[in-house]
């Protein structure tokens, strides 16, 4: 399964990993629906970490689309909040 | 799944909604190319203007720490013709000085991040669009219309996941780059309307003008001193005594725009006074 850290590329995970990045995707949700920035951070980190390591980058040129899109190392919480209630701020 | 999977279907929508608005299989391949080599464009302009950004602050940096040292250099005279307090005014200033350069060195390394990853990620988009390009001229030549549209399909919502991706790095960039710009001008600004040398520079030469001072003071007092001996006077006649030939050999700048002409020798006794 192929999933994508923006700002970062493409990453092939193999599907036994997928019940682990699920647990942290379902804690990262609570924690942007609880408004707590700082534990936002935290479980953002802890799931891209997770995904790089488990994953196998994809080479550059290929032109798969992807299963799963992660936001940027950097974002905010906020920012993650507009990407998702907001179609118009992706551009592209 | 939630955060990852509705992402994803984001992108996706996005995908799906460009291509249907093309009916024509290769009108949609063409144009996607076109949209593509404009975001290349882009995003070498982008890094551009984060390298100027960057190399920007690199200069205020280097402007800063060359005033940041004048202070040191001015702190270490005026300890050594005894001023202890001109002394600590210079560090102070030097110590606001290096709060602001340690600042600017985050806004430098921030910047310096941000170039890195529009890099890679133009490196990464220039692989695929020259990916898509291949793909584009074997669709067209081998398949029929209908065949075609499949693998279009594919190929585009790569490519499209690609460019929206990238899209909003640049966007970020772009914003994190114009705040850093907008304070950078300030500094700028600050710089060349001599306020930062108000606040560290110029003032900063009230100290040099004080040390010039001193030091003009005591070499005219040597002067007078050694003019006495030679006279085998007891008392020095008022107003006679002109410091002219000491002075310009020992004390090239003098601080003109302070003094007045007229008792130039009278004020050059009196340290620490007249500011």
């Amino acid at each position: 399964m192929i999933v994508r850290i923006m700002g970062e590329g493409q990453i092939d995970i193999a599907p036994a990993d997928l019940d682990v990045l699920n647990a942290l995707d379902a804690e990262l949700e609570a924690a942007i629906e609880a408004g707590e920035e700082e534990a936002f951070r935290v479980r953002l980190h802890a799931l891209l970490d997770k995904v790089r390591h488990v994953g196998k980058a994809l080479p550059d040129d290929s032109l798969e689309s992807s299963e799963l899109i992660l936001p940027p190392a950097d974002a905010s919480m906020d920012e993650v909040r507009e990407m998702l209630g907001n179609e118009g701020l992706i551009p592209g | 799944m939630s955060v990852m999977k509705r992402l994803s279907l984001i992108f996706r929508s996005k995908a799906n909604n460009a291509l249907d608005k093309m009916e024509d299989p290769r009108e949609t391949l063409d144009y996607s190319y076109q949209r593509q080599l404009e975001l290349l464009q882009k995003v070498r302009r982008g890094v551009a203007d984060v390298a100027t950004s960057r190399k920007r602050v690199e200069l205020q940096i280097n402007q800063i720490e060359a005033q940041a040292r004048k202070l040191e250099e001015q702190g270490r005279k005026a300890l050594g013709v005894g001023r202890e307090d001109l002394a600590r005014e210079a560090l102070s200033r030097r110590g606001s000085l290096q709060t602001q350069i340690a600042d600017l060195r985050v806004q430098h390394d921030n910047l310096q991040a941000e170039e890195e990853k529009l890099t890679t990620a133009s490196h990464r988009l220039q692989a695929k669009v020259d990916s898509f390009r291949t793909k584009k001229e074997t669709i067209k030549a081998t398949y029929t219309a209908a065949e075609a549209q499949t693998r279009i399909n594919e190929a585009f919502s790569g490519i499209s996941e690609e460019m929206g991706d990238v899209g909003l790095a640049i966007q970020r960039a772009e914003d994190k780059t114009a705040s850093m710009q907008a304070r950078a001008g300030a500094i700028d600004e600050l710089l060349a309307s001599g306020a930062l040398d108000d606040f560290s520079g110029q003032r900063g030469d009230d100290i040099q003008a004080e040390l010039d001072r001193m030091g003009g003071g005591n070499d005219v007092e040597l002067e007078i001193a050694r003019m006495k001996a030679e006279l085998g006077q007891g008392s020095a006649p008022q107003g006679a005594i002109t410091p002219g030939p000491a002075q310009p050999q020992q004390q090239p700048q003098q601080p003109q725009q302070q003094q007045p002409q007229s008792n130039q020798t009278q004020q050059l006794r009196q340290p620490g006074e007249g500011l």
